[in-house]
């Protein structure tokens, strides 16, 4: 399993139900199943993820964050995980908002697009930043919803969000030591992990 | 038809269409062995024209049970671990109650075209009483494909607390229009054989092949698709022994997938009884399960608590990916836990019932992780 995803796990309070948005191999529920006593099930666009993952015994569905969701009851969840995914939904405050329509708690993990590096390459280049995380180019890059860890924190203001816990990582999941001031971890934070829940 | 192993239950069933059917004869198999706990029993639902023998030999015709590769020892449904039961369907015609059984104890005549009509739910009805006589008050899990796996739906609905985990393949929660259609031509075959005499052609001594074998090719071609046909016949001419070309008259068998469907026809006749194809075939026609719950199909499923597992494959096109996710949808309003997989494969609806590696992965992998849940300590 990931480290981003161990931190996610970490978020996640025992005996709990949970949806996995974006599950791909399992890992994730498979963690939350074994080791936490969850009901945690998943979501997966891959289907060859999918079929991997029922091989091995998990509940996961075929399915994406922009035209599932919707088919979930209210309350259906304690926690709504979406790892990695936020950049690249077609509506991404749409999604939030299903995400805490049908869960008490969202889980929400992305690459922080106001990390330095980004930053610099854009500047002194003028072109679109290319790095570990951002890998793809423009023309083939799926992360069509870009954003930083500023913007997701207005977004969730605007949104009416609560923001219970949030890190700030870099690529390998290693928690900063910048936590404190969420302009610095937007300078060095090359991913995020957000506790969020409705007001 | 008394060869075939069945249990007659004499208070009989009330079916859906008011008649009380009775004595009620249910004909099944069963593999593997029972758990002290009775925990362990699976119960494969059949298609429409296949039977209780699904992983032995096949009494009429010594072909391999119709899902032999799927059910058996060390299979993915696996007889060294699970109790396996499979019924031969209500109406069918290998021993359960249908047209070509007796009447009653005092009434030795067949029912033939009088046999009342009957539904997917009368089906599952008497499934239900075969498996609490055999004891057994909840199934692990109930698995089928295409008219199987709407036996499933009937079962997840009627008897939620009966079953711990489902899985539908292949399938749909009720049949569509272009499928009735389907149907109908095959049942107009064999009205249109005047071997059919109205039903009644038993006691002529006669029987309606020629209708039954259209039908059953006509059938045929939906279960494939124009890729698998394409990639097995293409437009291959048939050659005689001698090497030449097999021309005879201009309609003879000149292509090799006519000469196919011809001995999927003629096959199918030797063991498959017309007047349970109607019967059978209009109780599939009948099937629409959100009608029967106000058309909210999700309510069906209402806090259900078993583990479902959908499955379709991408070129099947009698029962297609589209239906089987507004089901999948359907659960997830119902709060059901469900999985839902698409499987590549490129031979139509009958993929269900063929090597499909996939599949075989898929189905191993939902039972072991329902049987991790269900606590079944083998």
């Amino acid at each position: 399993m990931r480290l981003d995803q161990r931190l996610i796990a970490q978020m996640i309070a025992p005996k709990t139900r949970v949806l996995d948005v974006g599950s791909g191999d399992g890992a994730l529920i498979d963690h939350l199943f074994r080791t936490r006593g969850c009901d945690a099930r998943g979501i997966e666009i891959d289907m060859g993820e999918v079929t991997r993952s029922i091989a091995h015994g998990l509940p996961v569905m075929h399915g994406d964050a922009d035209h599932d969701l919707a088919h979930y009851p209210d309350d259906s969840f304690d926690y709504v995980v979406l790892q990695r995914t936020l950049q690249a939904v077609e509506r991404p405050a749409e999604v939030l908002r299903q995400m805490l329509r049908i869960g008490r708690h969202a889980v929400v993990s992305f690459p922080n697009f106001g990390h330095w590096r980004l930053r610099l390459q854009l500047l002194t280049s003028g072109r679109m930043p290319m790095t570990a995380v951002w890998h793809t180019p423009w023309y083939e890059t799926p992360n069509i919803h870009p954003c930083t860890i500023r913007d997701f924190l207005a977004l969730c203001k605007q949104e009416g969000y609560v923001v219970d816990r949030w890190l700030a990582v870099d690529e390998d999941g290693e928690r900063a030591p910048w936590k404190r001031s969420i302009r610095l971890a937007n300078l060095f934070g090359e991913q995020a992990v957000f506790l969020l829940r409705r007001r | 038809m008394s060869e075939h192993d069945s249990v007659v239950f004499d208070q009989g069933l009330d079916l859906e269409c008011g008649v009380h059917l009775s004595p009620l004869r249910v004909a099944y198999r069963a593999y593997g062995t029972l758990a002290p706990d009775a925990s362990n029993a699976i119960l494969v639902c059949h298609p429409l024209t296949a039977d209780q023998y699904v992983a032995e030999p096949h009494p009429l015709t010594g072909k391999p049970g119709w899902w032999a590769r799927m059910v058996g020892p060390g299979r993915p449904i696996d007889t060294d671990r699970f109790f396996v039961i499979c019924v031969n369907v209500l109406g069918g015609c290998m021993g359960s109650s249908g047209p070509c059984t007796a009447r009653s104890h005092d009434d030795a005549t067949l029912w033939g075209t009088e046999f009342p009509p009957v539904t997917i739910r009368d089906m599952v009805q008497a499934q239900a009483m075969l498996v609490e006589h055999l004891g057994i008050t909840r199934l692990f899990a109930v698995i089928g494909g295409s008219m199987g796996g709407m036996q499933v739906l009937q079962w997840a609905a009627d008897f939620p607390e009966r079953v711990f985990a489902a899985m539908p393949i292949a399938t749909a929660s009720f049949h569509s229009a272009q499928n009735i259609a389907f149907n109908e031509v095959s049942r107009q075959a064999i009205f249109a054989d005047p071997d059919w005499h109205n039903g009644h052609y038993r006691e002529q001594g006669a029987v309606p092949a020629r209708g039954l074998a259209v039908a059953r090719m006509m059938a045929h071609i939906t279960y494939l698709s124009e890729e698998a046909l394409t990639r097995k016949f293409g437009r291959r001419i048939r050659h005689e022994p001698s090497g030449g070309i097999a021309r005879g008259s201009l309609f003879g068998e000149m292509f090799e997938v006519e000469s196919y469907l011809r001995h999927q026809g003629s096959s199918f006749v030797r063991r498959f009884d017309a007047n349970s194809y109607l019967t059978i075939t209009r109780a599939m026609d009948y099937f629409d399960l959100g009608a029967d719950h106000n058309g909210d199909l999700s309510s069906a499923f209402a806090r259900t608590p078993i583990r479902f597992c959908v499955v379709s494959f991408t070129s099947d096109w009698l029962f297609p990916t589209s239906q089987s996710r507004t089901l999948a949808r359907a659960l997830n309003r119902a709060g059901a836990n469900v999985s839902f997989v698409e499987i590549d494969s490129d031979r139509g609806h009958d993929a269900f019932l063929l090597d499909e590696p996939d599949l075989d992965r898929t189905i191993r992998g939902f039972i072991g992780g329902a049987a991790e849940h269900a606590g079944l300590g083998i």
